[in-house]
């Protein structure tokens, strides 16, 4: 059938019987969107792909434009990784979680550092009072660092380290602490997110402004191209830009312009597209809307192929590939009825593996309330094989694919990029972008329209503004230890005592030395782990030489 | 409204700021990363009638007995003080006996904590007054 032939059987069939159907009977609605508040038409047919043209828009896995997927095989071949990010406490505690979880069958660890960590403050910081520990591990030298990865085989299970302003910092840590035990940096995988822009936009764990954390983001890429060649030394994040209230399209959007902003900085520091691109990664959430967030991940692999092509036209294939991380959104999470949140996690990460993600962590049902607990990780953990080994969706590749709907809506994904990118190129890229705070409004504005939807009941919240119900069960939590923080800060105390000082000041020395000439840092970093220095103490060299970002405040 | 401490997370905080502004209360974010000395500076320097502190952190139970603590010292007892975030249930008398009035946990509406606000901020002077 030709699309003009489609468009006059819809439309016979829009007036003539969906027409007459829904004036008997009108719909639940009179307008329905995505959770993005796109609107959503009652069919979707061959018309909606005006267009669309199989070959060059959807192609085959393993080939350009990857809309299908970055592997040949996909899942068929090995399934996604099942990461579940862990960490609270003390380094010990956080060492046991991390056995844990590798007993029961998770093939990577993601470190969840705390709150003065992710700042670049030392535990015994007047800023860290009440924090050491408790959204995740405390780490101040290379000491805790060796304790957090005490019998753990770096060189046969990958890290993933979310940490960004003091990333290189804490990633030198982690070199240094295999080196200490004999590993070649070679035979080290991981991600260090490290992803400055997402802080400004979204996040907000920055330490120096925007232009020099830019430069420090460039010094991973040169270092590890050149000495940690399995390392991703970037993870490009939309996943906090959405929790922060973005709609799917901002954070497909911004988080690939950020990408392009990376790629745009590197080349300029006279990096070669084809060495450090293919270590770049991301990082996506997957919300609720489930055709949406599949829409958004197929998008995602195509617009970044495309843009990369067509910018550097790179001869490594894999600077093509948008390689993923995912995961389950912690914002939609409900505190009340909490066991409802093992289903919207379900579903989410059934999204995620549909959408064709590369590693996957599923949060815990008790996650509003505190850190989860031992049985509720296993259960998050136990949904995603139950999703890999029963349901059967990781047995073909991209099932999806020629979906009118799912096809439309990833195009549409795609249109509204190109008008994001339009709008922020005018402005010079995306660092001017968020120096003047584009996104940051965008976004604001984008979680008040949700939030407002949410009161008028246009969306609907199961258990919260439906369905509620007054009394309910506590479930249980994960406490933290109270003792933690000032054991942290006596075993700090411990280590300044026992380094050697003349070592320790000429590493910090060297580090300032070298930042103020705008020399390679990360062989500093590395020097100064050795010499066990703190995060806190780099991050004030840091500051000294570059200066300090304030909160603008915009709301 | 303010963030104290180093959580970054500003979502609610600026929905509810957003909100307030809406309903025609004159509204000051702080901005995150505050230490509680600046967020009772700032009260006190733009003559507040309420605080409102979003924590999410974890660090409620030493934050807010700072925060209520140092705004007794500078004198701003008719200030109100409100919170909301990640707070368990378990803490929130401990919080109230420390003079955090109410807390919003998660799911709390705007039409609520709006309501709230212009409901309590004169009271609060009323109690304060009397007192």
């Amino acid at each position: 059938m030709t699309i003009q032939k489609t468009k006059t059987a819809k439309q016979r069939w829009l007036d003539d019987v969906y027409g007459a159907a829904t004036k008997k009977h009108p719909e639940r609605k009179t307008r329905f969107s995505t959770l993005s508040d796109e609107v959503i038409e009652p069919i979707y047919t061959a018309d909606d792909l005006e267009g669309f043209d199989v070959d060059r828009d959807l192609g085959f896995p393993g080939e350009f434009p990857y809309t299908r997927g970055v592997q040949p095989s996909m899942y068929r071949g090995r399934l996604w990784t099942m990461r579940q990010f862990a960490g609270f406490g003390s380094a010990a505690d956080t060492n046991e979680r991390f056995h844990y979880l590798l007993k029961h069958g998770v093939d990577g660890l993601s470190v969840a550092f705390d709150m003065p960590t992710l700042m670049g403050r030392d535990s015994d910081d007047p800023l860290s009072r009440g924090e050491v520990g408790r959204e995740g591990v405390a780490v101040d030298t290379l000491r805790d660092m060796e304790i957090l990865f005490d019998r753990i085989p770096v060189d046969r299970v990958t890290t993933s380290m979310t940490i960004n302003g003091p990333a290189s910092i804490v990633w030198a840590m982690y070199l240094a602490a295999a080196e200490k035990r004999g590993i070649p940096l070679d035979r080290l995988g991981g991600t260090i997110q490290n992803d400055a822009l997402k802080e400004y936009i979204a996040q907000r764990e920055w330490i120096v402004p925007v232009k020099p954390a830019m430069g420090l983001v460039v010094d991973t890429f040169r270092y590890g191209s050149r000495e940690v060649p399995r390392w991703n030394t970037i993870s490009i994040s939309g996943y906090h830009i959405r929790e922060a209230g973005a709609t799917a399209l901002q954070e497909l959007a911004f988080t690939l312009i950020d990408g392009l902003e990376y790629v745009k900085w590197g080349v300029a520091a006279g990096l070669d597209v084809n060495d450090f691109v293919p270590h770049l990664s991301f990082f996506f959430d997957v919300h609720n809307d489930f055709f949406e967030e599949i829409a958004k991940f197929r998008a995602a692999r195509r617009i970044w192929a495309r843009e990369i092509e067509r910018r550097y036209h790179p001869t490594n294939e894999r600077a093509l590939l948008m390689r993923t991380h995912a995961q389950t959104a912690g914002v939609s999470l409900t505190a009340q009825q909490p066991y409802n949140n093992v289903v919207r996690v379900t579903l989410q990460a059934l999204a995620a593996v549909l959408g064709g993600t590369q590693s996957l962590h599923t949060n815990s049902l008790d996650e509003t309330y505190a850190l989860p607990t031992e049985e509720a990780v296993t259960l998050a953990l136990r949904t995603q094989q139950v999703i890999a080994h029963e349901s059967g969706v990781a047995d073909t590749i991209d099932p999806l694919a020629g979906s009118y709907y799912l096809e439309s809506l990833t195009q549409r994904m795609e249109r509204g990029f190109e008008r994001y990118l339009g709008e922020i190129e005018k402005m010079g890229g995306m660092v001017e972008a968020v120096e003047r705070g584009y996104p940051q409004r965008e976004i604001t504005e984008a979680s008040f329209h949700f939030q407002q939807q949410v009161e008028e009941g246009e969306k609907i919240v199961v258990g919260i503004n439906k369905y509620a119900t007054s009394e309910e069960a506590p479930i249980p939590t994960l406490a933290i230890d109270p003792e933690v923080e000032q054991k942290q800060i006596a075993r700090l105390a411990e280590t300044r005592q026992t380094r050697d000082s003349g070592r320790w000041n000429e590493s910090i020395d060297a580090l300032r030395h070298a930042a103020k000439r705008g020399d390679e840092l990360m062989p500093r970093f590395v020097e100064c782990a050795r010499a066990n220095a703190s995060v806190g103490e780099q991050v004030r060299v840091l500051k000294e030489v570059f200066g300090e970002y304030h909160d603008p405040g915009y709301f | 409204m303010a963030k104290a401490g180093l959580d970054g997370h500003d979502r609610g905080a600026k929905v509810v700021a957003r909100a307030l502004r809406d309903a025609g209360m004159e509204v000051i974010y702080t901005g995150v990363h505050q230490t509680p000395e600046q967020v009772v500076e700032t009260a006190l320097q733009e003559d507040a009638d309420a605080i409102g502190l979003s924590l999410l952190s974890g660090a409620h139970n030493y934050i807010f007995p700072r925060v209520s603590e140092l705004m007794k010292e500078k004198g701003l007892d008719d200030v109100l003080l409100f919170g909301g975030g990640i707070i368990p249930e378990a803490d929130w008398p401990g919080l109230s006996k420390v003079g955090v009035e109410r807390v919003f946990p998660p799911g709390a509406s705007l039409e609520e904590i709006t309501k709230y606000v212009r409901e309590a901020v004169p009271r609060r002077r009323g109690v304060a007054a009397r007192g």
